[in-house]
Order: C-alpha cells, then structure tokens, then sequence
C-alpha cells in the first residue's frame, strides 16, 4: 500500500514537472557572422573595410545576455542567461533560452556584454569562467568583444589588429542594449537567427582606420568601436514553431 | 540493526577525508588534539576593533581541506609556465608574504615586474587589490600573476590541465569540495581560502591597545605622533582607509606607472596610489609601489622634508613636513611595533613541503 502511494507520488511529479518542460519549449537564438555580403571564414578570406583596406579575421568572440523577448500584447519573456558566442566554435552560435516559450513576438532585446553585477561577483563557471580568456586581470571586467586579424595597413609586429573591448564602469562602459523588431508578429515562433556583421563594426558611426587603430585593449577607445558594435545585427530569419 | 549498519557506512565514507586532514596538519602541528585543532584552525576569528570583513566568506566557507589546497597551490611552481616560479617565490612568509630586498618584483626567466611586492595581510578588509585598485575582488587576483607573461606566463586552461594530470591534486579537491573536477571556480576559491586566514592582528600594538602590553616613552611619542599626522590615510586598525592618494613621489620616468589614473582614466588620479597598510612594514622592505626607499628612515625623510613633486599632491601629507630627526625616530619605533611575530611564525602558512 504503501509502496503504491510512494510510486504514485513519484509518477505525478514526474508527469508534472515534464509537463511544464515540454510546455515551456525552449526559444532558440542562431547567430550566423558576415562580413558584409560574404559569410566569415576565419584567417583565410581577405575583406575590405569601408576606407578599402584589406584583412582577414583570426577571432571573433563576444557575450550576449539578458535576452528580452517582447509579445505582441506588451508582455515580456525574460532569460538572464549568459552565452559566449565565439566563430571557432560553431556550437556555440546556436543555443536554447531555457526561460523562454514559442509564442507571438513583436521584438527581440539582448545586452551585448556581461552585467556590472557580474563583472563585481569574483569567479565564476560556465560561460563567465576566466578560462574563457574573456576576461581583464590587471582591471577586473570581462572582454565582450575579441576581434582580431591582420591587414596589410596595421603598423604593428606581424600586421595585426586587436580590437578587446570591455569595461562596466568609467571611463569606459561598453555594455551595449540590441534592440531588432520582428516581422512574424502574428505567428507563433521558436527561433530566430541573427546575423552578426563584421563590416559594421569598421564602418559605422566612425569608420575604423587599420592604419591608425590597430590596438584597442583597454578604456581608449573602447566606447567607440562598442557604439559600432552594437549596430552589426539584424534578424535574418524568423522560424515558426512546430 | 540495519539501520546502525547504514549509519556506520555513512561514517566509513567520510573517513578518507578526515584522514588527509589529519594527516595534513599531524606533520604541521605534532601533538596537539587533532580533530579539536582543525576545526579551530581554519576558523575565522575577527579581531577585536576590526570592522566587517569585505569579502564574502559564505560564497566560500573556509574548510581545512580547501586551506590545505589553497595552501599547497600557493608553495606549488607547477602553476608558472617554467615550473620554476610559485606564488611563494614572490611573497616570503618572513617577509609577511612580500619579497624582501627587491624594489620590482621578479618573475620568470629573470624578468622584472612593473611594481614592488606587497605584503600579504588583512586581505577580507580591502575594497580592491594592487597599487592601483584594479582588482575588485580577492579571488580574482592570483589570475594576474598567473597570466602574466612577466610574472608566471601560463594561461588559466594550462594551469587546470597541469593540475587535473597531477597525481595528487585531483584527490585533494576531492576533498576540498566533494568531486574531484578541477576548475578555474575551485582553484581561485581555495587560493582565496588560504590568503583570506593570513591575518595580522596580535602584534605588540595590538596588545598594547588590549592594555597587555606597555609602550616605551619612545613608542608613545610616535604613536601620537602618528595619530597627529600620518591617521589620516593609514587609519587604525587596519592601517589604510583603503583609499588612493598622491604623496608626492617624484615621478618615475623609466616605469611610467601612473597609478590609479590608469584604471580610471581620470587625469586627478595620475600619482594616487593605495594607501598601504603598515602593519609588518619593518620586516616587507623596500617602500612604496616601486620599492623606490629602502628604508623606513627615507621613507621619513620623503614625509619630513617636504619635497614633493607633482602640483596636486595630496595636502594632508604636509603635517608631516619638518618632523625633527628624534620625531622620525619616534614613528620608527613606532612602526616597529607593528611587527606581528605571531602572524610571520604562524606554521599555518609554512612550505608545506618544509617540515
Ligand atoms: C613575479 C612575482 C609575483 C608572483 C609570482 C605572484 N605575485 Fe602576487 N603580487 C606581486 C606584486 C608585484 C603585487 C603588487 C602588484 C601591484 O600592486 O600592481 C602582487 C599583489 C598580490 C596581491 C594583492 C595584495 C594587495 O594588497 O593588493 C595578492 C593577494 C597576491 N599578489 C597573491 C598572489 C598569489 C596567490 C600568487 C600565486 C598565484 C601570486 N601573488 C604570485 C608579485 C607576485
Ligand atoms: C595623504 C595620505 C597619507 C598620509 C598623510 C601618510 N601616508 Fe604614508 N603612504 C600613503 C600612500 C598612498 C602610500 C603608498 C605610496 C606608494 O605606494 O607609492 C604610503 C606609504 C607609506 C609607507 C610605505 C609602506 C610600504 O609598504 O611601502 C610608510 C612606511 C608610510 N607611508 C608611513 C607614513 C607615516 C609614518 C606617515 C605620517 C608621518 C604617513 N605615512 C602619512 C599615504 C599617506
């Protein structure tokens, strides 16, 4: 009798919490990288910049979190999730917002970069784990952005270029809100892919010289490129729900 | 019956553990109640006068075990690239954990480093670590000498996996925190561990504070000189208010350090530097952030006479200016007695590897 109680306690909470599992799909985020019209390939490809000049791209890593997906009546799906999205790793460009359901959405908002609160909070795992060499030792704080490469007008040992930008506080925070609205308001989505663009981040609002600015590794400089940055997206895809 | 069976299984599987821990601090302490001394051992005691600590000990409950690592990882050179430089190399427990005798410190292959090797001590106390606050928090310091090319020159991914093909290591988070995964989270925390019970409270001043101690008319006469001149920045207990301030060094034109202001940005920042706690200052010589005086007579001399570069140095160093020759012999003596005899012997923080 006992034994049957115990099973039937066991079964229900089972049935229950994959209920609300299944119910509460997961929304998946699929970031694709470009450079302009081209897709990224890294070290091989060569590219121009907006002032005509080549390079290629050896890495190209940053931080996405807090994603904000707002429904059409208003209403907000909300994940605090911190993902790190890094070109050599391609399972790292797909990922499922845990918190987050199929549903009818009008926007899509996420921080470019890693909270301030995070960035106080000492070590951490996962995606925040220093082993990540996304982070600053000599003045705390997380990298949000790596870009690195080479061009042929980088004065530099070796030709490189070096773009770490990072920093929550003074003189430089370069956390950044990306806000892109969706076309399938009416429909029930489950995922969305966003192209990530490199040529952006040399060209707008101040275009990058590689001949001038081949290193930005701490507070110079750093809110600038962050301001360019933080326009390299745009929805490619929005995918109904199954 | 079965259920006294189960107990002692339970008991059986936590044996492995006590007996490291046991076995640890037999060799570090012969003799003394073994159980009784370990759960006292790593408890943190906060000094009577002393405030709050900063750092949060509840996201990292000190454990004998977690010392124990901390500690082995502190003394182990496996964590630099050349196998050669440990944390110790650098910080010498006679010298409460700074390098005595270097003005830079030393790192692999010879290199020099940017800045002098501070004392180790009363770290839960402050807000941000190094001469220029860039660090904001106590576990995430030892990854700056760990990834500096100059200094220990690995990477954070080297040093796990060094560790994690060490035959004694994995055992020992084991039981430091209950699996034997190695990670950047576990070594930090244990490191943290270790530096956070390196605590200097019980030297003659303190007893002299406690009414256990008396003070020579010469050591009264600095102290209250002290408290008349120099408190303001390096407030008791602790011997800083943690703030960053120019004290009118003269520039160094081959370093270039510009302090604080390159964590800030801040033009008025340029020449502040922390203001370090003086307790063990007689025994972690040379001074200031580029051991620029040798000694505690010079370092006088820079507050006594008056010669201070930089327009915007900070104006409460000029009470100091003039002290007479017996006056700056007072603040030594004075100073003196904040050598904490009891901290720099503790066996505690000894070489594990040193019996
Ligand atoms: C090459 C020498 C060297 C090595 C090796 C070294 N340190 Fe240091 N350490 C320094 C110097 C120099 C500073 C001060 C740096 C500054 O102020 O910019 C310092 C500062 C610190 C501080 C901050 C003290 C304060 O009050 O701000 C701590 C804590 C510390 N080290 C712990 C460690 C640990 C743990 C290790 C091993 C993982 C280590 N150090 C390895 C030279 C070294
Ligand atoms: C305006 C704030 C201020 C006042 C007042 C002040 N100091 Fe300092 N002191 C500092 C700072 C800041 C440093 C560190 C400078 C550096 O690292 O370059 C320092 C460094 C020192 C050092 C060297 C410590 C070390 O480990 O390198 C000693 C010793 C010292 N002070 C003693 C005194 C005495 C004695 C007085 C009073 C006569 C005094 N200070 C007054 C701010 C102050």
């Amino acid at each position: 009798m006992i034994h049957w109680l115990r099973f039937s306690v066991l079964a229900l909470v089972f049935f229950f919490s994959w209920n609300t599992l299944y119910s509460q799909a997961n929304f998946s985020i699929r970031f694709e990288h470009a450079v302009g019209t081209e897709a990224l390939i890294l070290d091989s490809l060569q590219y121009k910049n907006v002032l005509g000049q080549n390079f290629t791209v050896s890495k190209f890593k940053y931080y996405v979190s807090n994603f904000r997906l707002k429904r059409n009546d208003g209403k907000e799906e909300f994940s605090k999730e911190v993902f790190l999205i890094n070109e050599e790793d391609s399972g790292s460009k797909h990922f499922l917002l845990k918190d987050i359901p199929a549903g009818k959405y009008a926007s899509v908002q996420f921080t470019l970069g890693v909270d301030s609160i995070l960035n106080c909070s000492g070590v951490q795992s996962g995606a925040l784990d220093p082993v990540n060499g996304m982070f600053w030792t000599w003045n705390t704080g997380y990298i949000f952005l790596k870009l690195e490469g080479k061009s042929p007008e980088s004065t530099a040992n070796g030709n490189i270029f070096e773009y770490h930008i990072g920093g929550y506080k003074t003189p430089a925070n370069c956390i950044r809100q990306v806000i892109l609205t969706l076309k399938e308001r009416d429909s029930e989505i489950s995922e969305i892919s966003i192209k990530a663009d490199v040529a952006e981040i040399f060209k707008n609002t101040v275009a990058l010289d590689l001949a001038k600015l081949n290193s930005v590794t701490d507070f110079h400089n750093a809110e600038m490129v962050a301001d360019n940055y933080s326009k390299m997206f745009s929805i490619l895809e929005e995918s109904k729900a199954k | 019956m079965k259920r006294a069976k189960q107990n002692e299984d339970s008991k059986k599987s936590d044996c492995p553990c006590i007996a490291c821990v046991v076995y640890c601090s037999l060799w570090v302490h012969p003799g003394e109640s073994v159980f009784q001394y370990i759960k006292k051992d790593v408890e943190l005691k906060i000094p009577i006068g002393f405030p709050q600590p900063l750092y949060d000990l509840k996201k990292n409950k000190i454990t004998p075990a977690g010392f124990i690592l901390g500690r082995k990882l502190f003394y182990d050179p496996i964590l630099s690239k050349d196998y050669f430089t440990s944390c110790a190399s650098c910080h010498q427990r006679f010298a409460a954990f700074a390098h005595i005798d270097h003005a830079l410190s030393h790192g692999m292959l010879g290199q020099f480093g940017k800045r002098n090797v501070p004392a180790l001590q009363n770290l839960i106390w402050k807000d941000a670590y190094m001469a220029d606050g860039g660090i904001n928090h106590l576990d995430l310091q030892p990854l700056a000498p760990l990834t500096s090319p100059i200094e220990m020159g690995e990477s954070v991914a080297g040093v796990l996996e060094k560790l994690r093909n060490d035959s004694l290591y994995p055992g020992m988070f084991n039981k430091a925190f209950g699996s034997d995964e190695i990670n950047s989270e576990r070594l930090l925390k244990s490191l943290s561990q270790f530096l956070a019970l390196m605590i200097s409270s019980n030297s003659p001043y303190d007893k002299y504070l406690e009414g256990k101690m008396e003070f020579s008319s010469q050591e009264l006469n600095g102290l209250k000189l002290f408290r008349s001149k120099c408190e303001t920045c390096h407030k008791e207990p602790l011997f800083t208010d943690n703030s960053y301030r120019n004290i009118g060094l003269k520039p160094d034109t081959s370093l270039k350090d510009s302090g604080r202001a390159a964590i800030t940005g801040v033009n008025e920042d340029k020449m502040k530097f922390k203001v370090p706690s003086l307790r063990n200052v007689e025994v972690s010589y040379p001074y200031m952030h580029d051991g620029r005086f040798r000694n505690l007579k010079e370092v006088m001399n820079h507050y006594a006479d008056g010669k201070f570069f930089t327009p915007d140095f900070d104006k409460s160093i000029e009470k100091a200016v003039g002290l007479s020759e017996d006056d700056k012999s007072d603040l030594i003596a004075f100073l003196k007695t904040l050598t904490d005899k009891t901290f720099l012997m503790d066996r505690r923080f000894a070489d594990p590897a040193m019996k």
